[in-house]
C-alpha cells in the first residue's frame, strides 16, 4: 500500500513557493484579526466561551439521553431518523434514500462530515452525481481537491486560479479574475442545479434535543435554496452536534460566526423542524469514532468542537503549511486531535505538527484544551508504537545523558569542542537545524565550569 | 530566602552569559542563590516529543538537586512550564509536588515573589521583545491577543525600568517563532519559515536587539539572523536587566 506522506514532507513542499506561503499566512491572519475585533467588541466574550464549554460538557456527559430525546422529538415532527455507526454505513444510508426515490443527481451544502466519510466518491462510484453548492466547496470540487479548511474550503486558491477553473468548467472568459464576475458565474450555474435536483443534502451545525429541530448556518443561502426546492432533504450530523435546548442556541450562534469570520452572525441560520406536506426530511446520526473518542478521557473534550475554524486561522503552523498538509478532512489543530482517533497509524504525525504555542486553545470558543491534547496524543502515539523508531533511540540516548551529571557535562564539552574544532560534523545538510540556520557559537566554557571557578564558596 | 538556580541544559552549554546575568541579577537584588552542580535537564525535550515516560530519572535527579530550596528560579519559561505541569515522581511524590509549586521563571519570580519595582540598569538601544509562547500563554507572563481581558506584560514592565532602552512595537504582538523544541528539526521547513517571519517583524520595526525570557526561541532566531548576515543581536532578558551600558 502506498504510504501517506506526513505533515512535515507535505509542508516542506508547500514552502517551496515562499511568496505563496506569505499570501496564505496573511490571508488567514486577516481573518484572525477580524475575529479579534469581533470578540473584543463583546465585553462578556470570555463568559460566553465558558458558558458554551459548560453546555457542551453537559451534553457529552449525557449524550445518550439527549440523543434519545432528539430522536423522539424529531420523529414526532415527521423527520425520519437513521443511525450510522461509521462512514460506510453513513454512505450506504444516504445512497439507499436516494435510490428509493430514483434520484441520481443531488445537490449538497455545508458538510464536513460527508468529507470525513468520503461520501462524494462513494456516490459517484454508485452512479450518483453530487454537486457541492457552496462556492468554496464547488471550486475545490471542480479542481478535484479536498477542502483545505473547514470554513474557508478554498482559502489556498488565489482568485486568478479560480478564474481559470471557472473558465475551464463553467465557461467564464479566459483570464477573468474579478470576484464579482466569478461569483455571478457560479450563481447562474448553481441556479440551474437547484431547480433540477430532487434531493438535497446538508450538514448540521446544531440539533436541539428539546424540539427535535436542527440548524444550518450559511452565508450564501445555498443550503436553503437546495433544500427548499428539493423533495427530499437529507441532513447528516455527527452525534456530538446536539445541544439540549433552543435557548442555548443564542450562546453558540454568537460565538460561531465571530470566531469563524468575525461576523456577528452568519447570514442565514436556518431552522429545520418538520417536512412540508409531500416532502421528506431524513436525519442521519453518525458516530464514526465519536463514541470511542468520548471514551478517551483525555480527548473527549475535542467533541465540543463547533467547527468554527478559528484554531486554524490562529495556528502559526497551519498558516504556513496549508490545510492539505494535514491529509485529513479536518485540518489544523483540531483536526490533529480528531484524526488519530480515526486512524492512529495514518495520522500519527499530526499531533507533532505543532509548536504547542497554545494559541488554538485560547481562541477556541468552546475552550477545548487543544494544545494539551496534542501533548497527550504524543505520549499515546509513542507508547503504542506509532512513532519513528530512530527517534526513539535518540531519545533513549538523551535520557541516559540527562540522567547522569557526569555524562551530561562530558557530552556538552564534546559537543562544544566539536562545534568549535570540527564544525563540518554538524554544519552540513544532514543536520536539519543547519539547513537554513547557523549553529550557536560555542562559548569557551559552560556555565557550570564558570560557576566552579567564580563561585567556589557555594560548591556543594 | 535560599534560591536554587536552575540553568537549562542548552543555556549551560551554549549561552552561559545568560546564566551569569541571571545569577548576578538575583544577587544584586539581595537574595542568596545556589547553583546545584549536579543538575542537567528538566526533561522537556523528551516529554514534548512523546517520551515523558523516559523522564523518570532526570526527574529524580532534579528533585535531589532542588528539593531543599525555598524557591527554584530558571531563566526559561518553557522549562519552568514543563516542570510545573509534568514533574512527577513515584518515589518522592511530595517533593515533586512541592517543587511544582515553587519553581519560577525569572521574570515571574522578580514580579510575583520579589516584587521588584526598581532596577539599576541601563541599555540605550532599540529592543524588540519576543513573547515566547510557553512564558506568555503557559505561565501568563503577559496577556495574549486571543483573550478578551486587560493587557499586561511582566517582561515589558521590567524592560521599561531599564534606562535608555527603547522598546519597539511589533505588528504581530505574540506570534510564535517556530522553535517548539524538536519541532525545529522535525518540521524544519515550517519552523524556519516561522522564524524568518518573526525576525522580519523585529527588523521592520528597526530593532537592534531581540530579547525574551526564553533562550531557546532566541537561539532559533539568532540562527536565522546569522544566516541572513544580520547585525541584529539576541540577548536574554536577564542580560539586559543586568546591563550597565552608558
Ligand atoms: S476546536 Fe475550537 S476553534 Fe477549532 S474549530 Fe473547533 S470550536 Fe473552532
Amino acid at each position: 500500500m502506498k504510504e501517506v506522506k506526513d505533515h512535515a514532507t507535505l509542508a516542506e513542499q508547500f514552502n517551496i513557493d515562499e511568496p505563496r506561503v506569505n499570501w496564505h499566512d496573511e490571508t488567514l491572519w486577516f481573518v484572525r484579526q477580524k475575529r479579534d475585533r469581533a470578540a473584543h467588541a463583546i465585553p462578556d466574550w470570555e463568559l460566553l466561551r465558558e458558558t458554551a464549554s459548560g453546555i457542551k460538557q453537559h451534553v457529552l456527559s449525557n449524550l445518550h439521553d439527549y440523543l434519545e430525546q432528539f430522536e423522539a422529538n424529531a420523529k414526532a415532527n415527521g423527520i425520519t431518523v437513521h443511525w450510522a455507526a461509521d462512514a460506510v454505513e453513513h454512505n450506504q444510508i444516504v445512497l439507499s434514500i436516494l435510490q428509493q426515490h430514483g434520484v441520481n443527481r443531488m445537490v449538497k451544502s455545508k458538510s464536513m462530515l460527508t468529507e470525513e466519510c468520503h461520501l462524494n466518491d462513494y456516490l459517484e462510484q454508485h452512479g450518483v452525481e453530487v454537486i457541492d453548492s457552496d462556492l468554496g466547496e464547488r471550486i475545490v470540487q471542480l479542481a478535484k481537491e479536498p477542502p483545505s479548511h473547514i470554513v474557508l474550503p478554498c482559502i489556498h486558491k488565489k482568485k486568478e486560479e479560480i478564474g481559470e477553473i471557472f473558465h475551464e468548467h463553467l465557461g467564464s472568459p479566459a483570464g477573468m479574475a474579478d470576484p464579482q464576475v466569478l461569483t455571478e458565474t457560479a450563481r447562474h450555474h448553481l441556479r440551474e442545479v437547484f431547480i433540477t435536483r430532487r434531493a438535497a443534502l446538508t450538514g448540521v451545525n446544531f440539533a436541539v434535543a428539546e424540539t427535535g429541530e436542527f440548524i444550518v448556518c450559511t452565508n450564501e443561502g445555498n443550503a436553503d435554496m437546495g433544500t427548499h426546492l428539493a423533495d427530499v432533504h437529507i441532513a447528516c450530523m455527527g452525534i456530538e452536534k446536539l445541544i439540549p435546548k433552543r435557548e442555548h442556541l443564542g450562546v453558540f450562534l454568537r460565538l460561531l460566526a465571530r470566531s469563524a469570520t468575525g461576523q456577528p452572525i452568519t447570514t442565514y441560520s436556518s431552522h429545520f423542524r418538520k417536512p412540508r406536506p409531500g416532502h421528506e426530511i431524513h436525519m442521519v446520526l453518525v458516530d464514526n469514532g465519536r463514541s470511542t473518542q468520548l471514551g478517551r478521557e483525555d480527548f473527549r473534550n475535542s467533541l465540543k468542537c463547533i467547527r468554527c475554524g478559528a484554531c486554524m486561522n490562529t495556528c502559526p503552523v497551519y498558516r504556513r503549511s496549508g490545510g492539505h498538509s494535514y491529509h485529513n478532512a479536518v485540518a489544523g489543530p483540531i483536526g490533529a486531535i480528531l484524526a488519530p482517533n480515526l486512524d492512529m497509524h495514518k495520522n500519527a504525525d499530526l499531533p507533532f505538527a505543532s509548536t504547542l504555542c497554545g494559541s488554538c486553545s485560547n481562541v477556541c470558543p468552546v475552550k477545548i484544551d487543544i494544545h494539551d491534547q496534542l501533548y497527550k496524543w504524543r505520549q499515546v502515539i509513542v507508547k503504542e508504537g506509532y512513532a519513528d523508531k530512530k527517534k526513539g533511540m535518540g531519545m533513549k540516548l538523551m535520557t541516559q545523558t540527562f540522567a547522569s551529571p557526569a555524562a551530561f557535562q562530558s557530552a556538552g564539552k564534546a559537543g562544544r569542542w566539536l562545534l568549535k574544532n570540527a564544525p563540518f560534523t554538524v554544519n552540513n545538510q544532514l543536520n536539519p537545524w543547519y539547513k537554513q540556520r547557523e549553529m550557536p557559537v560555542p562559548p569557551k566554557e559552560s556555565f557550570g565550569e564558570w560557576y566552579r571557578k567564580n563561585r567556589k564558596k557555594n560548591e556543594q | 530566602m535560599r534560591i536554587g538556580l536552575f540553568i537549562p541544559c542548552y543555556v549551560d552549554q551554549f549561552y552561559p552569559r545568560a546564566a551569569v546575568a541571571t545569577l548576578e541579577l538575583l544577587e544584586k537584588l539581595g537574595v542568596e542563590v545556589v547553583y546545584p552542580l549536579r543538575q542537567t535537564c528538566c526533561g522537556q525535550p523528551m516529554a514534548n516529543s512523546g517520551y515523558e515516560h523516559l523522564t523518570k530519572e532526570s526527574n529524580e535527579l532534579f528533585i535531589q538537586n532542588f528539593k531543599e530550596f525555598d524557591y527554584i528560579v530558571a531563566p526559561s519559561g518553557s522549562c519552568v512550564l514543563h516542570l510545573k505541569d509534568h514533574l512527577h515522581s513515584d518515589k518522592h511524590p511530595a517533593d515533586a509536588a512541592a517543587i511544582r509549586g515553587k519553581v519560577y521563571e525569572l521574570i515571574e519570580f522578580l514580579t510575583d515573589v520579589l516584587q521588584v519595582e526598581k532596577l539599576e540598569a541601563s541599555f540605550p538601544h532599540k529592543v524588540g521583545l519576543h513573547q515566547s509562547c510557553h512564558g506568555q500563554r503557559g505561565l501568563k507572563l503577559s496577556q495574549m491577543s486571543e483573550v478578551v481581558a486587560p493587557a499586561f506584560s511582566k517582561p515589558e514592565q521590567f524592560l521599561n525600568m531599564v534606562q535608555g532602552l527603547e522598546l519597539i512595537p511589533l505588528t504581530r504582538q505574540d506570534e510564535c517563532c517556530g522553535f517548539g523544541g524538536t519541532f525545529c528539526v522535525a518540521e524544519e521547513a515550517v519552523s524556519v519559515k516561522m522564524g524568518k517571519d518573526r525576525v522580519a517583524d523585529h527588523l521592520q520595526h528597526e530593532a537592534a536587539y531581540i530579547t525574551g525570557a526564553d533562550m531557546s526561541c532566541l537561539m532559533h532566531m539568532e540562527g536565522i539572523l546569522r544566516r541572513q548576515k544580520s547585525n541584529v543581536k539576541v540577548l536574554h532578558i536577564a542580560e539586559i536587566l543586568n546591563a550597565q551600558e552608558l
